[in-house]
């Protein structure tokens, strides 16, 4: 299936490499390099490419390129979710993945791709059953390994890759027993110029740090879960018992995972925290232009929006820009024309504004379009579906676990057409 | 330390000393000898006694290698670490051994007897990486001890290591395709396995391997259904991928009748079947004929009814919408998109919806999918038509998938929303994605006749727009649109006449005067103007812009002559001096064309015809039209074509394939039942002993293609009997696990047909049906063992089927409630009575053919006191006698040899040959036509009603070198006769399957022949003193020796003898201890030597040494003399 693995840095340079089958020669990546500079943006270099004797299969991730080579017919998809699982192990381990991260720690990144696949088929891809074979760093560690000698290698064996609930070690114990679930909604919406929703939904995810002791067997239930339209859960989650009386009923992995996300039903209307005044306008004559915008709460439901940022990717022909705000802070990256206004809490008594005037590079025309505005913002405390957890149950162990609940309303892909 | 100064010195100092610096570019200077220091000391590293050091230096290497650095040249110091203690140090030799072993085959070979150390190893995980490096060192020479290392893992007692074996097949694959009969029968027994851990891991060797092979899912196919929802995330992309090709072939398609509707003329005609009035008048009577089969064919078809398989199959993988992994929803869908009838197909949408907000790679996968669906099933995504609406901040190829969905779903209730949003896009700042848009208006405009009017409009208002390429794309649009209706709209094409000035665009520009060419008549006014502005600008014009001026003016001379002669000539002139020969030419073919000269043949007649002609106007089409022939989800979907080793989606059949094929076989058995006679039925048991030892967990070369199907059968029967919830599920699984060694049989036996008991006892059989039915069922089957509990003993393997097939239904029943009415309808058709005599017939047979079974292993003092005697004179006799038994070979056997010590292996079940089972048992008599072929008797029995004609075989499928001298063709095999007949193999000393079809007047069965290596040899005469000298040279490499310990049953120099020949043909060679046993044989085909002793120390203590030249001969020889001494 997968052949080889590429890790490339955006300026092209290859810095890692690893092959499950026969070697693929680094020159592979040429026909890669090639459609990365004809595109203009990391993003749009296409994620297959097909050349003489090899399918070229990769991603962008956190400002690196993994690049898979594949000989023979293989979905996708398959190597796709794959490549992120690699991204998202390194960053388990190492706490982020960058190129500096993954250059100090080779040997370990390689050691673990090698158990990640066998002859290019998946093999141990649960973040326990790995960490059970090699031991992520920690400082403490790394300090006994220098002085003893030993390593992070683990002396046990995997024992995980044989049970039948491989994302859970065995023999976990903690003094304090806790499961805390973070109910993460963001909204999903495109306004239009007057303000009109043209398509907002909401999508929801339930983050879990679970730290349990031995092997407890977990049902959460919800008060309104027919407000959920459209779910996908971590495997641990039992998909009968949801099916048949809406209960998330699982054996937990240890530590911090995803449980589940969700879509809210698209029928119920979604209430749009903000409003946004905007008026963007170049002169016709004259190399000049004019932006106002001004955001506002709107349905907050008595909570308070907090951390409100507007991002603008301002037409290429702009030269430099003069705004003030009357509340937060801008900063303008005049390579990437990229301008982002922090504003912070929303007050409603007094509305954020920013303002002033735009200079076009001289005879260049006035753009046609004018930018969109991307919003972000959060709310504590709050669900704006209206979703609620209505209990947690605990089975199989004897203790009393601290148990809680936070929910977050957050601004997804949420733009502002002008 | 000296060498690496020495080296230092010579060097000159070129390059820094110290640091081992990775990033040295091999391509400067000084950088051999900078080489050299490095690994020199690394070289040291390794050398020294200290872990730390050992692994420091492996850090480094792994590095390099991580850099892709070159580090092949440490190879034999990094190799010497194999055996370290430290298991850091030796997981990093691993990997280095892996990447390197290749390039350096020798050297490899080194390690190899570490890996083989560990795969005996007690703990499973060790033995699991041990086959998982020793298989992914890809040196040929070692494919052999990698095959016996698969096979025996796939029989492991661990779920891990059989996992591990799965994987490795595919590797083994790679490295040698001629191996893959043996493969195929590696994964054909691991298909059959039910853990969740392998299921995965050996679908995918199934479609690395044998996609091909899909016969060899049929039993395991409702297994890995209910397995699939536990299986991992990976495992199940592959099943579901595979269960769909496989589901493709099976079944019916569900939406049969509908596309026959569609095709007949709608509901109409369905309905109107046998009523003329009611089918359309337009419509002749052939067709109306037509329809009429047609509706008739739906007819006998209605209704119809989904296989309860492929109903299983969509149930079970529908949960699977809501996994996390974007590949198993993509699985899912594309499952349900090839295999669900219509009204279920829609559940898959709102999936694909969600993925649509993972990372953009992901987007960009699914929304191809999407695009190629939502052109057959719009309806399925027209609710979530705003998902599909395009962010400014979407990469350019999301954006343009989104716009191709978007025109997909366009229909005349939604497409004034959908030409809003277009309107928004048009003014990106992202061109090319602008000019997508564009295009997708004019798809729109050419579907939707409504909005034809409104997008031309809005297209013709675009090319006042600033820029060059909207303007350009939106000619060349507004042309498409156009030519499908010109008259109406003279108007837009002055106006673009008017934009000649402007645009600079020359596919624009070209555009535009071929539309004026085209509707001249339409502006006959400002036409030749336009011609005028051109001829002007000729020169200046890209040379598609000057074929069109020369169109043009072709054109306008022929309809305006008077006002553009002269400009036409003016134009012909210029072309014809052009610096392009195509335009040259063409100046040059219509000058002689349109302009009427003396010479001008008979075309210029229809010059205006030729040019003037009414031109179809084109069809804007989606490029995702059609790829749906491809399997969605795949990459030749998405490069839409096809990739190496993509499988094809195969079409729906015509008719159902038998779908019993995925039932275990009660069915046939029942004609079976009634023909066999005493004698086969013992041969049957006795081919089924290596079945039943397989299943428990010992590695069985011999098997034979089918009786590894009877292995899946036999170990569903396990699973399927613990789920029925019975309360002898505990002994059942006890009797699953024990390893079934010969001697146990009938203990086990009995223990079986306990269980049968009881199961019997819990369930009171309804007597009352009595009409053989086609069914199989599990009526049938528990009828069918319900005699079986009046008498007190049997035991076969007929048992071990109907208690698996029953048990297996029981538990469908009580999983699919909704299958309850079929199965019950089931139920009361099936019956048996026929069945009953024969079975107690068969009783007498088994109980006798145990018993005897039972001497043969016995280490009773009589038998084994003569066999080994006979065994050695018989062979010697023969060989005395090689020239007389010419004809008589079938008769020898039974006479010479003693039957007890030749297994007998299973060639063709009865139930796959259709009443004809075949055994083949190897005589070990020399072959007389060649010396150097193994002799194989083979029985034919027929127990069929009819008569078997002319048993041949033929299209024999050998590895290179071996040959195989045919058996003479059985004209006649009367029912219920048994016929023997011998043929020689040469298997050129290797256990290769010989691999050939049996053919019969009317069927011809795929069989496989594989030797166990004891069977490659024939006995020698040798003295002891030979023996001790040839022994002698055979050292070292040639000799392995393994300590073992001797069952009570076995100690003793008898049955030591005994059971020694019977695992290989050698012959005794005198030995003046009674401690020691030597045995001695060559290979058939070359001949080598093989000396075989046993030293017998007290408390069974007892070591066997094995010498030959041959060293695989040898390992595989010591596996089995070990096997059968320590049973």
């Amino acid at each position: 299936m997968i052949n080889s693995l590429f890790l490339i840095n955006p300026s092209g340079e290859i810095f890692l490499e690893k092959h499950w089958k026969s070697v693929v020669s680094r020159s592979v990546c040429d026909y890669f390099l090639e459609a990365k500079e004809k595109a203009l943006e990391p993003e749009d270099v296409p994620p297959v490419i097909h050349t003489p004797h090899h399918y070229l299969i990769s991603i962008y991730r956190d400002k690196l390129f993994f690049l898979s080579v594949i000989q023979t017919e293989v979905p996708p998809l398959f190597v796709i979710e794959f490549l992120h699982r690699v991204a998202e192990m390194i960053q388990d381990y190492f706490g982020e993945c960058s190129e500096t991260v993954v250059k100090d720690h080779m040997v370990m990144v390689y050691e673990l791709l090698e158990e990640m696949l066998d002859n290019g088929f998946p093999l141990a891809t649960e973040s326990n059953v790995l960490k059970e074979m090699i031991r992520p760093p920690t400082i403490l560690r790394s300090v006994v390994n220098t002085l003893t000698g030993t390593s992070n290698v683990g002396d046990t064996l995997p024992t995980g890759q044989l049970s039948t609930i491989p994302w859970r070690r065995a023999g976990v114990r903690y003094t304090n027993n806790e499961a805390y679930f973070d109910v993460v909604e963001e909204i999903d919406a495109i306004l239009d110029q007057s303000g009109t929703t043209v398509f907002a939904e909401i999508q929801g995810v339930v983050e879990a740090c679970v730290k349990l002791s031995g092997m407890p067997d977990l049902t959460l239930s919800f008060m309104n879960p027919r407000l959920l339209d459209d779910v996908s859960f971590h495997p641990c989650v039992r998909y009968k018992l949801w099916e048949s009386e809406r209960v998330l009923s699982f054996i937990p992995p240890d530590g911090n995972f995803t449980l589940m996300t969700y879509h809210v039903n698209a029928q119920n209307l979604v209430a749009i925290p903000v409003y946004v005044k905007q008026s963007i306008s170049f002169f016709e004559c004259g190399s000049d232009g004019r932006l106002d915008v001004t955001v506002g709460p709107k349905q907050t439901m008595g909570k308070t929006v907090e951390g409100v940022m507007v991002t603008v990717h301002l037409p290429k022909t702009i030269l430099s820009i003069n705004l003030t705000a009357t509340q937060g802070s801008y900063t303008y990256d005049n390579g990437t024309k990229l301008l982002v206004w922090d504003i912070g809490k929303l007050n409603p008594q007094k509305l954020p504004n920013l303002r002033g005037s735009l200079s076009l590079q001289a005879g260049a025309p006035k753009p046609e379009e004018n930018p969109s505005l991307n919003i972000d913002l959060k709310i504590q405390q709050l669900a704006i579906s209206g979703l609620k957890v209505n209990r947690l149950d605990m089975f199989g162990e004897k203790y009393k676990p601290f148990k809680g609940v936070k929910y977050i309303t957050k601004a997804g892909k949420f733009q502002v057409r002008t | 330390m000296s060498a690496s100064s020495a080296f230092n010195d010579e060097k000159g100092g070129s390059s820094n000393v110290g640091e081992p610096e990775y990033g040295h570019d091999p391509a400067s200077g000084g950088i051999f000898s900078s080489d050299y220091k490095r690994h020199d000391d690394l070289k040291e590293m390794l050398d020294s006694n200290k872990d730390s050091l050992k692994l420091e230096a492996m850090k480094r290497i792994v590095a390099m290698i991580a850099r892709g650095k070159n580090a092949s040249d440490l190879f034999p110091a990094v190799v010497k670490n194999v055996a370290c203690k430290n298991i850091e140090v030796k997981k990093l030799v691993y990997v280095y051994l892996v990447r390197y072993a290749e390039e350096q085959q020798d050297l490899a070979l080194l390690s190899i007897s570490t890996f083989q150390r560990g795969l005996k190893d007690p703990n499973q995980l060790i033995r699991a990486s041990a086959l998982r490096v020793l298989s992914s060192i890809r040196v040929t020479i070692i494919v052999p001890i990698m095959m016996l290392a698969i096979k025996e893992a796939a029989s492991d007692m661990s779920p891990y290591v059989r996992k591990t074996a799965a994987h490795a097949i595919p590797k083994l694959y790679s490295l040698d395709p001629e191996q893959k009969d043996c493969l195929i029968e590696v994964i054909e027994k691991l298909l059959a396995d039910k853990t969740t851990l392998v299921a995965g891991s050996v679908v995918m060797a199934f479609e690395e391997v044998c996609p091909e092979r899909i016969d060899l899912i049929h039993k395991n196919y409702r297994k890995l259904c209910n397995l699939l929802i536990d299986v991992e995330e990976w495992g199940q992309v592959v099943i579901i991928n595979m269960l769909t090709r496989y589901a493709r072939t099976q079944f019916l398609n569900p939406n049969m009748n509908e596309s026959l509707l569609e095709e007949g003329g709608g509901e109409k005609a369905f309905y109107g079947s046998d009523n003329d009035d009611d089918t359309d008048d337009e419509e002749d009577k052939e067709e109306k004929e037509k329809k009429k089969t047609e509706a008739t064919a739906i007819v006998k078809r209605k209704p119809y009814v989904m296989d309860p398989d492929h109903r299983l199959l969509l149930r079970n993988t529908k949960p699977l919408l809501q996994s996390r992994n974007a590949a198993v929803v993509m699985a899912v869908a594309q499952l349900y998109f090839h295999l669900a009838p219509k009204a279920e197909v829609g559940v898959i949408a709102k999936a694909l919806v969600r993925l649509m907000r993972s990372h953009s790679e992901v987007q960009y996968v699914v929304l191809q999918n999407v695009a190629t669906m939502s052109i057959k099933r719009r309806g399925m995504f027209e609710p979530y038509l705003k998902s599909f609406y395009i962010r400014s901040t979407d990469p350019t190829q999301i954006k343009v998938l989104k716009l191709e969905v978007l025109t997909n779903l366009a229909n005349e209730t939604n497409i004034s929303t959908i030409l809003r949003e277009f309107q928004t896009y048009i003014k990106s700042n992202d061109k090319d994605f602008v000019a997508a848009t564009i295009q997708a208006i004019g798809r729109c405009a050419t579907n939707i006749g409504e909005v034809r009017d409104t997008c031309l409009n809005g297209l013709v208002q675009l090319l006042s727009n600033r820029d060059e390429l909207v303007v350009a794309e939106s000619v060349v649009v507004i042309k498409k649109l156009l030519q499908m209706q010109p008259e109406q709209h003279s108007d837009i094409i002055k106006h673009m006449a008017k934009l000649t000035d402007n645009i600079q665009v020359p596919m624009a520009r070209a555009s535009i005067l071929w539309l004026i060419g085209e509707y001249c008549e339409h502006v006959p006014k400002i036409a030749p103007d336009v011609l005028r502005k051109m001829a002007k600008t000729f020169t200046n014009e890209e040379d598609i812009v000057k074929l069109q001026i020369i169109n043009l003016a072709a054109k306008l001379y022929l309809t305006n002559s008077k006002q553009t002669k002269l400009l036409t000539q003016y134009v012909l002139n210029l072309a014809k001096y052009d610096q392009n020969y195509d335009i040259r030419d063409r100046a040059r073919f219509i000058r002689q064309l349109i302009v009427p000269t003396d010479k001008s043949g008979a075309l210029s007649k229809y010059a205006k015809k030729l040019f003037l002609a009414l031109k179809p106007a084109p069809v804007l089409e989606s490029p995702f039209k059609d790829r749906d022939h491809f399997q969605l989800g795949s990459l030749s979907h998405l490069l839409n074509a096809k990739a190496g080793g993509y499988q094809v989606l195969p079409d729906w059949p015509e008719a159902a394939p038998d779908p019993s094929v995925r039932n275990v076989e009660v069915k046939e058995s029942v004609p079976e039942w009634t023909k066999c006679s005493s004698r086969e039925k013992r041969k049957e048991k006795k081919a089924d002993k290596p079945f039943y030892s397989d299943s428990e967990g010992e590695s069985g070369p011999t098997e034979s293609a089918d009786s590894a199907s009877d292995t899946a059968s036999g170990s569903e029967s396990g699973s399927g009997s613990e789920e029925s919830g019975s309360g002898s599920e505990s002994e059942e699984s006890n009797e699953e696990s024990e390893s079934a060694s010969e001697e146990d049989e009938e203990e086990e036996g009995k223990k079986k047909k306990k269980n049968v008991e009881k199961i019997k006892a819990r369930k009171p059989v309804p007597e009352s049906e009595s009409e053989p039915s086609s069914g199989e069922d599990v009526k049938k089957s528990e009828k069918k063992s319900k005699p079986r509990i009046g008498s007190s003993e049997s035991e076969s393997e007929e048992d071990d089927d109907s208690e698996s097939e029953s048990s297996e239904s029981e538990e469908e029943e009580s999983e699919e409630e909704s299958e309850e009415e079929t199965k019950k309808k089931k139920k009361t058709t099936a019956s048996k009575p026929p069945s009953k005599p024969p079975k107690k017939e068969n009783k007498k047979e088994k109980k006798e053919m145990s018993l005897l079974d039972f001497d043969d292993f016995d280490p009773a003092p009589s038998p084994s006191q003569v066999t080994p005697l006979n065994n050695f004179l018989s062979s010697s006799l023969v060989t005395d006698l090689e020239g007389l038994s010419l004809t008589d070979n079938v008769l020898s056997p039974t006479t010479i040899v003693p039957s007890g010590n030749l297994k007998t292996y299973e060639l063709l079940h009865r139930i796959t040959g259709e009443g004809l089972s075949v055994e083949y048992c190897f005589s070990r008599q020399p072959f007389s036509p060649d010396p150097h072929m193994v002799a194989v008797k083979i029985q034919f029995t027929n127990s069929a009603t009819s008569e078997a004609k002319s048993l041949h075989m033929e299209d024999a499928k050998l590895q290179s070198g071996m040959r195989i001298k045919e058996f003479p063709e059985i004209e006649v095999l009367p029912a219920g006769e048994t016929v023997s007949v011998v043929m020689g193999i040469d298997f050129c000393d290797s256990t290769q399957a010989a691999n050939f079809q049996l053919c019969t007047h009317t069927r011809k069965f795929f069989v496989s022949i594989q030797p166990p290596v004891g069977e490659l040899m024939m006995p020698i005469f040798m003295t002891e003193n030979e023996f001790k000298k040839e022994q002698g040279q055979l050292m070292g490499m040639n000799e392995i020796t393994e300590k073992l310990t001797l069952e009570e049953k076995c100690q003793g120099e008898h049955a030591v003898v005994q059971r020694v020949t019977t695992a290989a043909n050698l012959s005794r060679v005198p030995c003046g201890s009674d401690k020691e046993c030597r045995f001695a044989g060559k290979t058939v085909t070359s001949g080598s030597l093989v000396l075989v002793s046993v030293v017998t120390k007290e408390d069974g203590a007892a070591q066997l040494t094995v010498n030959c030249e041959k060293m695989v001969i040898g390992t595989m020889l010591v596996k089995d003399i070990l096997q059968a001494l320590t049973q």
